[in-house]
């Protein structure tokens, strides 16, 4: 056998074939895309161009260009009057994805056992197995999608070193106010588990102001934070996110960085350190647009007859099909045959997916309404 | 600005119930606002933007911008002169500007010739029109925040976590 154990039993199988099958179709509308529909703020573009036009093509330090550094401390101290060192506590990294990966590496020793509340997005589980961790999935499709201090404490035991937040969540658009946050931490820091807050979606909440978890009472030296530049800036492609946290875990995380990638492309950096100067206007015009779909979607899939609660962050909605008596994927397939519907079931975010689709409202309004006539058609035939 | 209007100004089809939704608001309070600015005039009309490159049998049409340099009136100032202006049907658009002229005059005709014949039989012939100078319009880019090229196809890959 070449390939690794861990590599090949990973990611299971059915939901690959499913999504080759819409990548495979013509003329579907797709509402299961991870991204947003919008391109990035020429502003931000126009800042990767000029800064190739200038001949900026090298290397930056490992730890990324100094001025994004420091606009991310701004931006932290502005938003939420969180301070971070730019020199010892940030590191620039390609998305959250690689920050996590890289976290998860300087952490965990072999057989160290990760917490991730499920549904969740689907890098957390492997990554925690390629680093030699044991992932550890807590079901929260019992408590509104949220984890618990009860749900916490079930599964905590002295193998336990770190626990995986995502908030606003993918897949569920589930997100905590301050106050369940605090609960939460009470929990890890009574037990010394660290917190992996992967908070990318966060300046795309709608009901409530977003609280970053290393701002509550003594969270700050137990927390990684996570957040990048792909959500709400509309920058996917160009692959820059961000890291902070205390200073000898950065300067671990770093050096497995500067072993791996070295440093995140100039030209996303430039592009970057301009969104933080410039984009802030185009991410709050963003939000209301994603907010009114939000509202129109979630109205829509309750008239329906699909039970979903109102998302609070991220673009998705996480609508409930159970009343149709079939599975998320058969669901899903039958959906894309029928109606040329593309929809990611909820069991492609783990096992307590089932019974769930994402929705994914980061489409045109045109594209949303259309459908949802599909969908209307689609479940009048079963009705 | 209102959120309705935002999303009017954008698609002008949105229906009241869509609206009501987008917005978390009850469809008779909508529809209601809606009302309000249309009366009010803060809703003028609602039309189409069509990118005329595309239709091949429409009546070819010329547009020019047209400086117009203008002596004002006493007590009057450009007022007077500037509704004289703007009344033509010719006359789509008219701005008082800063600068080294006065008003900027956007005009429409079938052809070249029907707008220097209105420049020179209509416009410059005015009383209080010192000089004009006329620009015809050879490519539209962009118009009223819309960016005329055939949609690019979504380059998104349809189907992501």
């Amino acid at each position: 056998m070449k390939i690794s154990k861990v590599v090949e039993n990973m990611q299971p199988s059915g939901i690959r074939a499913f999504f080759d099958l819409v990548l495979g179709m013509k003329e579907v509308i797709s509402l299961g895309v991870g991204e947003p529909d919008f391109v990035t703020p020429w502003q931000i573009r126009e800042a990767g161009i000029y800064s190739l036009e200038q001949g900026f093509t090298s290397y930056t330090s490992n730890k990324g260009l100094y001025k994004l550094r420091l606009g991310i401390q701004r931006y932290l101290k502005n938003k939420y009057n969180l301070e971070y060192c730019p020199d010892e506590e940030t590191l620039i990294t390609a998305g959250v994805s690689e920050g996590l990966d890289l976290a998860l590496r300087a952490i965990i020793n072999p057989g160290d056992k990760v917490l991730i509340p499920q549904p969740s997005y689907v890098s957390y589980g492997p990554v925690t197995e390629l680093a030699g961790g044991i992932p550890v999935y807590l079901d929260t499709s019992k408590d509104g999608f949220k984890i618990t201090p009860k749900l916490l404490e079930k599964h905590i035991d002295k193998k336990v070193k770190a626990v995986i937040l995502n908030y606003p969540t993918n897949p569920t658009g589930v997100s905590y106010r301050r106050k369940e946050l605090e609960e939460i931490n009470k929990v890890l820091l009574k037990h010394k588990i660290l917190c992996l807050s992967d908070e990318v979606y966060g300046d795309l909440t709608y009901d409530f102001t977003h609280v970053a978890f290393p701002t509550l009472p003594k969270a700050k030296e137990n927390t990684i934070y996570f957040n990048g530049f792909s959500k709400a800036y509309a920058m996917t492609g160009w692959r820059v996110g961000f890291v902070c946290g205390p200073k000898e875990i950065i300067a671990a995380m770093t050096k497995i960085h500067q072993y791996t990638i070295m440093c995140v492309s100039i030209t996303s950096q430039m592009a970057a350190a301009e969104a933080l100067v410039s984009g802030g206007k185009y991410v709050q015009q963003m939000k209301r647009e994603y907010n009114r779909r939000r509202q129109f979607i979630t109205g829509e899939l309750s008239a329906l007859g699909l039970k979903c609660m109102l998302p609070q962050g991220a673009f998705y909605v996480f609508p409930c099909i159970k009343s149709t008596g079939l599975s998320s994927m058969e669901f899903s397939r039958k959906l894309l045959d029928e109606q040329k519907v593309a929809v990611v079931p909820g069991t492609a975010f783990g096992p307590s997916g089932e019974g769930y689709i994402r929705i994914s409202y980061a489409s045109s309004m045109d594209n949303l309404k259309e459908a949802l006539n599909r969908m209307r058609k689609f479940l009048e035939k079963r009705a | 600005m209102d959120e309705i209007l935002e999303i009017l100004e954008k698609d002008g089809r949105a229906t009241v119930e869509e609206i009501a939704k987008m917005t978390h608001r009850k469809p008779l309070e909508v529809k209601n606002a809606i009302k309000r600015y249309e009366k009010d005039g803060a809703i003028l009309k609602y039309k189409a933007v069509i990118n005329k490159d595309l239709i091949k049998d429409s009546d070819s049409e010329v547009r020019a911008l047209i400086e117009v340099n203008i002596i004002p009136q006493k007590d009057l100032g450009f007022e007077k002169i500037a509704q004289r202006i703007y009344s033509f049907p010719e006359v789509t658009s008219c701005y008082l500007i800063s600068g080294t002229y006065d008003l900027l005059v956007v005009v429409e005709g079938k052809n070249l010739h029907t707008v220097s014949n209105f420049v020179a039989e209509k416009l410059s012939c005015l009383e209080n029109v010192r000089g004009t100078a006329t620009h015809f319009l050879l490519k539209k880019y962009k118009e009223d925040g819309v960016i005329l090229k055939q949609k690019p196809e979504n380059q998104r890959i349809a189907i992501s976590y």
